[in-house]
């Protein structure tokens, strides 16, 4: 028998490997489905099929040399990355990905697969989202250059005005689920209706899904909302000056937010870990598959669509998405009240 | 279990800090921020109050207090950017041209 | 406790450190720091929900607003003259007399009542009724109603007023 203890200290570092994987992957396949959309192959010397691609760049980066602007100031130039990465990884704490198990009989009790269940996790999970904001501004105003100062201002005003519309269209699952808890959201979604459509929120709230998966685009500055970051523009925007390892810790925050907002969609709209033809406890199987095809939708969005510029990503923020947004919620506590979910 | 002293204390020593912030600092956005450290204080009194007598009233409290220091926050420093456009200072004895 | 000691350790010396700095955006950051320190001691006072909207509002939303805009007036070069950031003479001695007879006042009046030191278990406190988020909301909305109704109001004017006094003149 494994203490409780150990078992969660367990899955603390099973979900930071994970999520190191995860972001790997991530790298791996958004250059493979880039070459693919683009009707190219990928990278493919590296290892079979390119796979080991992401562990070459790693060391390629950890090798490169770290440089820093003579004018940056030393402290928050190397803290705005840790900042960023720390953010990122923190945010996972709180999503659980995994029905209560008893990891095959080894524990005397079931454990939720989770780092922590607080019963506000969704709050939890926007506020460290509203954290990481201060990695890209401090990143951007410690480099002293005006690319990354102008990217970084950029990037803040996205982010906070679509983190309007992500959390109001969080409220509307709220409203549904009663329970501010991702767990107990979660198991709300169990069971189908008429045998054989799922009970996910997805379908009882198709537009607040699309809100939030805009809003989560928007949130992890990526395609089609990466001005902040665009090439052709600002040279790279808040991270031109980084290089070596604070660019890499760049590049995996993005990855791990990314990650990290996919899979609260999928606790939120689209059932968890809950799947058919899977026994209970293997349903982190269908939660690795779900974030996986909403991860793929994001790789997709960004090879696909131009980019918006700025005013445009601005106004549709706040002229369209929060309008709806509002609309959304007003409809969903309607609905509730008077069809007495 | 920390006793409800302690917290008090802590909110005590928080709000003297703001108050010598506000006493002490020739710069209006430094001032801004030690109002807010007290605001802070004031906040951890009321929930530490909330607490300690078993309901939630202290928090509810809290959230006001938050709100309207968001308020207070976003037009104090739309004043300073437009008192800092007028005399291109933000130091508060810049501004005496009221004084007789 | 220790874990009480350790976050009120770390918001006096944010906070003292804001006060005195001479960066306005170092004063900004270490005031976030000050902010999360005390939104662990509210989870420690079983008030998850307030440390969470301390977090979303005052480290999220209204450090952002103060840093965009000691980054828009540059103030980070500002020197406030050759006295430095804190002058020594009045507001000094004016400033810390304040602060010295305001903690002092309250750490005499809590050794006298032994009262409040005594209810260290709070009459009861149910803590599950006191993280309950439901339990909350129907307080806010039912007892505060009126109050929840003025801030809106408040912060309807705030907005206007703010985008009003930021804006050139065009």
């Amino acid at each position: 028998m494994i203490p409780l203890y150990v078992a969660q200290f367990g899955i603390v570092l099973a979900v930071f490997v994970a999520l190191l994987l995860a972001a790997a992957v991530m790298v791996y396949s958004e250059r493979k489905v880039a070459g693919l959309i683009q009707q190219r192959y990928g990278p493919y010397l590296v290892g079979p099929k390119g796979i080991l691609q992401p562990f070459a760049d790693v060391f390629k980066l950890i090798f490169k040399e770290s440089l820093r602007p003579a004018a940056a100031d030393t402290i928050l130039f190397y803290a705005a990355p840790i900042l960023s990465a720390t953010a990122a990884f923190a945010a996972f704490a709180v999503v659980p990905f995994g029905a209560e198990t008893t990891l095959f009989g080894l524990l005397k009790e079931p454990i939720r697969l989770q780092v922590a269940d607080v019963n506000v996790a969704v709050l939890v999970v926007f506020a460290i989202t509203s954290i990481s904001i201060y990695g890209i501004v401090l990143a951007g105003w410690s480099s002293n250059s005006k690319y990354s100062l102008l990217g970084a201002l950029r990037s803040a005003s996205q982010m906070i005005s679509y983190e309007l519309s992500y959390g109001v269209s969080l409220a509307s699952v709220l409203v549904v689920a009663g329970s501010l808890s991702l767990t107990e959201i979660v198991d709300a979604q169990q069971g189908t209706w008429l045998g054989f459509v799922p009970r996910w929120f997805v379908f009882l709230q198709p537009l607040g899904f699309v809100i939030f998966m805009i809003a989560g685009v928007a949130e992890t500055n990526r395609s089609p909302f990466d001005f902040p970051e665009a090439e052709q523009e600002l040279v790279a925007g808040y991270h031109t000056e980084y290089s070596s390892t604070p660019f890499m810790m760049f590049f995996l925050a993005e990855y791990i937010n990314m990650v990290t907002t996919a899979a609260v969609a999928t606790d939120l709209f689209l059932g968890g870990w809950h799947g058919p033809f899977l026994p209970e406890s293997l349903g982190w199987i269908w939660f690795l598959i779900k974030t996986g095809a909403i991860l793929f939708f994001y790789i997709w969005m960004r090879w696909t669509l131009p980019r918006l510029r700025y005013d445009q990503l601005m106004q549709f923020g706040w002229k369209v998405m929060l309008p709806l947004a509002a609309l959304n919620l007003i409809l969903t506590a309607a609905g509730v009240i008077y069809l007495g979910n | 279990m920390v006793p409800l002293g302690y917290y008090l204390l802590l909110s005590a020593i928080l709000f003297a800090t703001g108050t010598l912030g506000v006493f002490l600092r020739r710069n209006v956005i430094t001032v801004l921020l030690s109002i807010e450290v007290m605001l802070n204080a004031v906040n951890l009194a009321f929930i530490s109050f909330g607490r300690f007598q078993g309901s939630v009233d202290g928090q509810v409290i809290m959230f006001f207090v938050v709100t309207v220091a968001a308020a207070e926050a976003a037009v104090g420093l739309a004043l300073v950017i437009a008192l800092f456009r007028h005399r291109e200072s933000l130091n508060p004895d810049a501004f005496t041209s009221l004084k007789w | 406790m220790l874990l009480f000691l350790l976050f009120a350790a770390v918001a006096v010396g944010a906070s003292l450190m804001v006060v005195l700095g001479r960066n306005p955006m170092h004063s900004v950051l270490l005031l976030i720091v000050s902010f999360a320190a005390l939104a662990a001691i509210y989870v420690g006072l079983d008030a998850p929900f307030a440390a969470v909207v301390q977090i979303i509002i005052y480290a999220g939303a209204i450090m952002v607003l103060f840093l965009f805009v000691v980054m828009l007036l540059n103030a980070h070069t500002e020197d406030e003259g050759a006295a430095g950031p804190t002058p020594a003479g009045k507001p000094l001695v004016a400033g810390v007399a304040v602060a010295a007879a305001l903690v002092l006042e309250l750490a005499w009046a809590l050794a006298r009542t032994r009262g409040t030191s005594g209810r260290t278990g709070g009459g009861g406190a149910d803590a599950s009724v006191l993280q309950s988020v439901r339990e909350l909301g129907g307080v806010l909305y039912r007892d505060y109603s009126l109050a929840f109704e003025v801030t809106s109001i408040l912060i309807l004017v705030a907005m206007v007023g703010a985008v009003v006094l930021a804006r050139r003149e065009s």
